[in-house]
């Protein structure tokens, strides 16, 4: 169980801006074990997609990979040529995005994509993938999966159309399952049945599981791991329960207070006051340090480094680093 | 006894091909759906299409009799329904006995239902054989000129850069040229035969196609299951070829109706500017114009060739408007 799937050192994707390029990732490191699950979290417009996007070189023109290192089950992506980087896609790491309504191809079956993602990686003829397809489906949880083989998408309910999304994902037997805000755009129950399935893959295959959410109870449920990422930079990383147990950052802190489920009984539900600062606009010092309860007077002068704390926890804030100090 | 058999031209193959490719299109769920829907809201212009289609696939199948028949060319299937001479020495009213000028009896006395035209033809006969013209004009023109614009218009939307601008380019500098004098250059220059005709049309044709579909595949090349594809490994052409393509077919299948009717009205046009097809419609309007000035008046034949031509332009538009209304991908979601 200890397999390294995924290692991510320094990653920096820039845009190009009014001043130059500006860096949307700055300076990523991630890690992530066979078996194991890293939720990313994080406000709308962080970074956490396209972190995700870059992982497999998939980020939208005019982006650009700067700098850093990205390791997928032992190949080095991002200089990898064309041809087996295309063959790692799918089968070194998969992607479920967002979007079960628009990320099916409308014209085609779902069962002509499920097979077509299965014949791109291996080669089997076409009954044998459809059969394979049909188990995929069943594995996934999609009731009647021989005739739903021929039903187009839009005879589909959403959730089940995220099922055969991940059906799809599954295709090739990736290592590695990055899953874009997987059940945002579905409704609760939905949505507890897709994270179940989620968590049942994982312990089944051994599969990695990387997970993009802003939906801290979804973190709770699903994660080992917790990488909490503001304006393009990890600010707190650590073990599921060190992160949302005894959060350090102020940022997560803020995040974990403004959750009803998690927040204490009867208390007022606090929020972060204003919003993320754009790419390109991020402030000096501490990216934090305009919106932070706790901003001392280094914040707006000098960028955090981090603060190792106990078990693998760290946090990127000068005022956690002078409580450890004292 | 040595049969010849003649497939005139390629219309045969058209009818036939369009058949089989319907045939083929009732497997896929969503076009037999759409079929359905159309039989449903246009079943006479559906039927007169078909009525012009089999005229137009009986017209393209000829053979030579055999020898001691008397007749040396090859007569259609459609030139056989009629007697084996049925002509007259000049003009003749509908249904008359007697010729129109003159007076001398007919040898087929009644029995042009719309008269003869100056050489003693059947007009009705005539009029049926422009549907061959027509569907050929139609069909082979579309057949060159759609392909062209699927080509430039996705290559130049997928790939974008310096690609995209030599094609803007293109279709600008086909843009600004007056359409018709473009035409009748690339007629003087290629011949002036119905394929060379046809040719000059698709060659201007395609542009506004193709310009379409250029915007489109810059809306389809950034949808989620394009990226979805990508994030699985398939291949650039993979993508062109399974994913942007099959999701511009419904234009497609619209842009092929509506280009199809004004087409034969061009081809009118230049019929009446003298570089028309042999047989077509056009031709025979145009032939007509100085029988208008006669007096008494000849009408047949004029009225004959427009309301064949009518006929077809108003059910091939009918057709093409219920098609994209039921193909837009707009109303298909709120059936949906």
């Amino acid at each position: 169980m200890s397999e390294r799937v995924l290692e991510v050192e320094g990653l920096v994707v820039t845009f190009p801006g009014d001043t130059g390029r500006t860096a949307v990732v700055d300076h990523v490191d991630l890690t992530l074990d066979a078996g194991e699950a890293l939720a990313l979290v994080g406000e709308s417009g962080c970074g956490k997609s396209m972190t995700a996007l870059s992982l497999l070189r998939l980020v939208p023109k005019p982006g650009r990979i700067e700098a850093g290192r990205i390791q997928i089950a032992g190949q080095d992506v991002l200089t990898l040529p064309i041809p087996a980087l295309r063959s790692l896609r799918g089968r070194g790491a998969a992607m479920v995005f967002q979007e079960p309504m628009t990320s099916l191809n409308p014209v085609l079956t779902v069962g002509a994509q499920v097979v077509e993602a299965i014949r791109l990686h291996e080669r089997v003829g076409a009954n044998a993938a459809r059969r394979r397809a049909a188990e995929l489906f069943a594995h996934v949880g999609i009731p009647d999966p021989e005739a739903r083989l021929d039903a187009y998408p839009h005879q589909l309910s959403g959730g089940m159309k995220q099922r055969a999304m991940i059906a799809i994902a599954l295709a090739a037997r990736p290592k590695l399952l990055i899953a874009d805000e997987p059940t945002t755009a579905l409704d609760v129950t939905i949505q507890a049945q897709i994270l179940d399935l989620l968590r049942d893959l994982r312990r089944d295959s051994g599969m990695a599981l990387l997970l993009i959410t802003h939906d801290l109870g979804i973190v709770n449920e699903v994660a080992d791991r917790v990488a909490v990422m503001y304006a393009g930079q990890l600010v707190e990383t650590g073990s599921r329960e060190l992160v949302l147990g005894a959060a350090r950052h102020p940022y997560t802190q803020g995040l974990l207070r403004s959750i009803p489920a998690l927040a204490p009984r009867g208390a007022r539900l606090s929020e972060i006051p204003g919003s993320v600062p754009s790419a390109g606009a991020w402030p000096s010092g501490c990216r934090f340090h305009p919106r932070c309860p706790r901003a001392f007077e280094p914040c707006p002068r000098i960028d955090p480094g981090w603060t190792e704390l106990r078990a693998g926890q760290r946090a990127r804030c000068h005022a956690v680093a002078k409580e450890e100090a004292s | 006894m040595p049969l010849h058999i003649w497939i005139n031209g390629a219309v045969a193959l058209f009818v036939l091909g369009a058949a089989v490719a319907t045939w083929r299109l009732r497997r896929n769920a969503l076009w037999r759906e759409a079929g359905r829907e159309l039989w449903r809201r246009r079943p006479l212009a559906l039927a007169f299409v078909a009525l012009y289609s089999a005229l137009a696939l009986c017209d393209s199948i000829s053979w030579i009799d055999a020898e001691g028949t008397g007749v040396r060319e090859p007569r259609s299937l459609l030139v056989r329904a009629f007697p084996v001479d049925f002509q007259e020495a000049s003009y003749s009213a509908p249904l008359a006995d007697v010729e129109f000028y003159g007076g001398q009896p007919l040898q087929h006395p009644g029995a042009h239902w719309l008269g003869t035209d100056i050489l003693g033809r059947d007009v009705l006969l005539q009029a049926l054989r422009g549907a061959r013209v027509a569907l050929l004009v139609g069909g082979l023109t579309s057949l060159i000129a759609i392909p062209l614009a699927l080509l430039f218009g996705v290559a130049a939307g997928y790939r974008g850069g310096w690609l995209d601008d030599l094609v803007l380019f293109l279709i600008s500098v086909l843009f600004a040229m007056p359409g018709l004098l473009l035409l009748i250059a690339l007629i003087m220059a290629l011949g002036r035969g119905p394929v060379q005709v046809c040719v000059a049309l698709g060659v201007t044709g395609w542009v506004s196609f193709a310009r379409l579909a250029r915007g489109e595949t810059l809306k389809l090349r950034e949808l989620d299951y394009v990226q979805a594809a990508r994030a699985l490994g398939v291949s650039e052409l993979r993508i062109i070829v399974r994913h942007v393509v099959p999701n511009l077919m419904h234009l497609v299948v619209i842009t092929f109706v509506l280009m199809f009717s004004s087409l034969v009205l061009t081809e009118a046009v230049l019929a009446w500017l003298g570089l028309g097809i042999d047989g077509s419609w056009g031709q025979m309007i145009d032939r007509a114009r100085d029988e208008l000035s006669r007096d008494p008046i000849i009408w047949w034949n004029l009225t004959a060739a427009s309301a064949a031509l009518f006929g077809l332009i108003l059910a091939v538009n009918l057709v093409g408007d219920a098609v994209r209304d039921i193909l837009d991908p707009r109303t298909l979601r709120e059936r949906a």
